[in-house]
């Protein structure tokens, strides 16, 4: 290809947009082949990266009819990780199409399943899990359903590996597709309008409907995984739909005397900004425009109400922003407000509670006991907090909750806590960041759990509107 | 809406290719505003932060994204620059003009200084990139840095795929990747105990490319050697090397002027130049669009060494 053709392509497939997903499953499912295969055949693997393979993959007699790269070495990245020929931790691959960047996580499955599961699932648009067809949908598949209905990702697509080893059977596909559909009901994964649920035939080895859709499954007429990939709605793009502006203040920007001097020598007045005051941050949901009337959340003060004056970035004012963009944002009063708070649009947020009932997904090998004392970190507000009790455990197998007082390494529970301030808490089947928040070890700061806001008992969601 | 058929369901999914595309953020802004995000967060929730400079581009990119998230105030931390003695002096030049122009104080960690004072040996091989981790954690410890942002990126190397953006680092400075804390959501837990510090990566979901398109976008100026100019140049490990006073070819090798550029600016005793006619920004973005090899593959001698070398590097202390 000439410079002048790439150039001209390259205009015109700009801008692209970012896509996040990741995928679930273990060694044995073909996952890392899948990975490799996404890289390998969308042309993200350089020359040298796949060098290295190919001679790695030649030293330890991969190949015979299949042609010779072991794909999922493209993906191991740690000495551990290639030495035991296990992937350890989450790892984050880069690629892109003419429509869309993609950043993937890939988890691995059989170490700390959830805990891995969770981590790439919480920030992912969709989550892409792998069956091997010979197999069907096994335990670890209802678990990593279960983990994703938890988490809520938008879009779940369940790929139906090695169809080749199955010589392209469509009632295989279809057997599986139906025990799929099935947990996806007892769990309620699709069928709220929160998730949407694909099934896709591939053969990540040879590439059938990766990348390109095969001619060897004709009986399947859906589109290939990438297609697939490249059309989904990423969730930012759902949150910034969201009526309900949601702004966490990081920090407040009052430079005083100590004006930025590029911005002063590129002609900043200097006596204008000598007062300024903004409010830094990231839009977690929603948008806001100049003139919005907003509610200030900030423990200790009932809400107060202002409007939007001004919507910075750097040196650029806005008329509107929406999530997930970090911008400034200046208001008509006068208020206190510092990191922590939150700004809203007027009239959305709920009365702000010290009472927390949550699902939390344990992630560290330390248990959880009622009576322990720990750190929440919601939004950009830290606070301590009592494990008043554990109400019970998930089972991910029969997906019922048993009774339990404590929760250990890769357990799904829920308990009640009672927080030293009250937070602007929200459902997390709903807000998906404001909804959200960490547990954390005030001993050695180590991260112990996701934890996912819950209603409280026998709340309705419209009641406790007050502001 | 686009509507996909299987025989047991019909999936209706909202296609983001119909929908008017103006309307959504393109992947530069996202992930820009990821960046400032964490930059901000960083700022808020340390006592001390401080960032990696060396006027490489990730540096330089990582600079610009601090003056935005603070703008129109001054990046509030300090430049910590580890010099390994063998610099390109257009970069030294860049660096010092960078910080004169936005106000900020310069910390710098010499490694001559270490070998000097015998603290630190010569390698054999003459590089002194891996040399640059034991004057780095004593400029985090002197200056009692608790976070130190760097430009590092996933896309970079495979140790570096599987580090946190977030990354915390125990008292003798180690990166520990069979025990990292899960990072959950857009929420960063940057707690450490005394004598530990954090790393943070505000960029480490971008890639090669996502940062040139970003520097021509945003127009921001880079040293002069990231651009095709004449040089002369002799051929060592595959890689075209530069003439100076602490890379000398051997009697063997051949001195010849190129047209070359630099894909990565390091150490200049371990960092190679690429044949590339291409002079301006949008001349690179072409460029590494369609390059087969990765940057540190085709210009870092040191990531040659072994498949985990950066790993081992990182164990270490190293950025």
């Amino acid at each position: 290809m000439s410079t002048e053709t790439l150039a001209a392509g390259l205009e015109t497939a700009l801008p692209t947009t970012l896509f996040r997903f990741a995928t679930a499953g273990s060694v044995d499912d073909g996952k890392s082949t899948l990975v490799g295969r996404l890289l390998h055949d969308s042309k993200a693997i350089l020359a040298d990266t796949l060098d290295a393979v190919a001679r790695t993959s030649a030293d330890r007699g991969f190949g015979g009819e299949k042609g010779g790269i072991d794909l999922a070495l493209l993906t191991d990245g740690l000495r551990a990780e290639r030495e035991q020929g296990i992937t350890i931790d989450v790892a984050y691959r880069y690629f892109a199409t003419d429509r869309r960047s993609f950043i993937l996580a890939d988890c691995p499955g059989h170490v700390q399943y959830t805990k891995n599961t969770v981590t790439g699932a919480s920030t992912a648009d969709a989550v892409v899990v792998l069956i091997d067809a010979r197999k069907g949908v096994l335990e670890q598949t209802r678990r990593h359903l279960s983990v994703l209905q938890l988490l809520r990702v938008a879009h779940v697509i369940v790929a139906v590996n090695k169809i080749d080893l199955v010589d392209f059977s469509e009632q295989v596909f279809r057997d599986i597709e139906t025990d799929v559909q099935k947990v996806a009901r007892e769990l309620g994964l699709g069928s709220d309008g929160v998730a949407d649920l694909l099934v896709v035939p591939v053969s990540a080895l040879d590439g059938d409907n990766v990348v390109d859709r095969s001619e060897r499954t004709p009986w399947y007429t859906g589109p290939a995984l990438l297609e697939v990939l490249e059309t989904l709605p990423a969730a930012d793009e759902l949150e910034a739909e969201l009526e309900s502006f949601r702004f966490p203040v990081q920090l407040v920007i009052r430079p005083q005397g100590a004006l930025a001097p590029d911005a002063v020598a590129a002609g900043l007045d200097v006596e204008a900004y000598r007062d300024y005051r903004a409010y830094a941050g990231q839009i977690t949901e929603g948008s806001v425009k100049v003139g919005d009337e907003v509610s200030v959340i900030s423990p200790g003060h009932e809400p107060r109400t202002t409007t939007v004056v001004g919507i910075d970035f750097a040196g650029q004012s806005l008329d509107e922003a929406a999530a997930p963009q970090s911008v400034a944002v200046r208001l008509a009063d006068e208020i206190d407000i510092a990191r922590g708070d939150t700004i809203a649009a007027a009239g959305t947020v709920r009365e702000s509670t010290a009472d927390l009932y949550a699902s939390l997904a344990w992630l560290s090998p330390k248990p959880l006991r009622e009576g322990q004392k720990v750190l929440v970190k919601h939004g950009t507000r830290t606070v301590q907090a009592l494990v008043r009790n554990v109400t019970g455990k998930l089972d991910l197998a029969t997906f019922n909750v048993e009774p339990a007082s404590n929760l250990e390494l890769n357990d799904i529970g829920h308990a009640q806590l009672r927080l030293s301030a009250p937070l602007p808490l929200e459902n997390y089947l709903h807000h998906r960041r404001t909804g959200a928040f960490l547990v954390i070890d005030p001993i050695d700061g180590n991260t112990l759990a996701a934890g996912l806001v819950k209603d409280h008992p026998g709340d309705h969601e419209d009641e406790r509107y007050v502001i | 809406m686009s509507t996909y058929t299987t025989e047991e369901s019909t999936v209706e999914v909202a296609a983001a290719v119909d929908a008017p595309s103006a309307e959504r953020l393109s992947s530069l802004d996202t992930l820009e505003s990821e960046a400032i995000h964490i930059i901000r967060e960083v700022v808020a929730e340390f006592e001390k932060p401080a960032l990696l400079f060396s006027g490489g581009k990730d540096s330089v990119v990582m600079l610009h994204l601090a003056t935005k998230a603070f703008w129109p105030g001054k990046v509030p931390f300090p430049v910590l620059h580890v010099d390994t003695g063998h610099n390109f002096p257009e970069v030294i030049d860049f660096r010092d003009r960078t910080v004169e122009r936005l106000g900020l104080k310069l910390v710098v960690g010499s490694v001559q200084e270490f070998i000097d004072r015998g603290e630190l040996a010569e390698r054999a091989d003459g590089t002194r990139n891996p040399l640059q981790t034991v004057p780095l954690l004593d400029a985090i410890q002197r200056n009692k840095f608790d976070a130190v942002f760097g430009g590092g990126r996933r896309d970079e190397d495979k140790a570096r795929a599987k580090e946190r953006i977030l990354s915390l680092r125990d008292e003798f400075g180690q990166w520990d990747p069979r025990n990292q804390r899960p990072e959950l959501w857009n929420l960063y837990n940057g707690r450490h105990t005394v004598g530990q510090h954090v790393r943070a990566f505000p960029i480490s979901n971008w890639t090669e490319l996502d940062i040139w398109r970003y520097i021509e976008r945003e127009n921001i100026e880079l040293p002069g050697l990231y651009y095709a100019h004449e040089r002369e140049v002799f051929a060592r490990d595959g890689m075209w090397r530069a003439v100076g006073e602490v890379s000398q070819p051997l009697p063997h090798e051949d001195v010849i002027t190129k047209l070359v550029r630099y894909r990565t600016v390091g150490d200049m005793s371990c960092t190679g130049a690429v044949e590339s006619d291409a002079r301006t920004v949008a001349d690179v973005v072409v460029e590494v669009a369609a390059s087969t090899l990765t940057e540190r593959g085709a210009t870092r001698a040191d990531d040659r060494i072994s498949e985990a070398a950066m790993e081992d590097r990182k164990k270490d202390g190293y950025f």
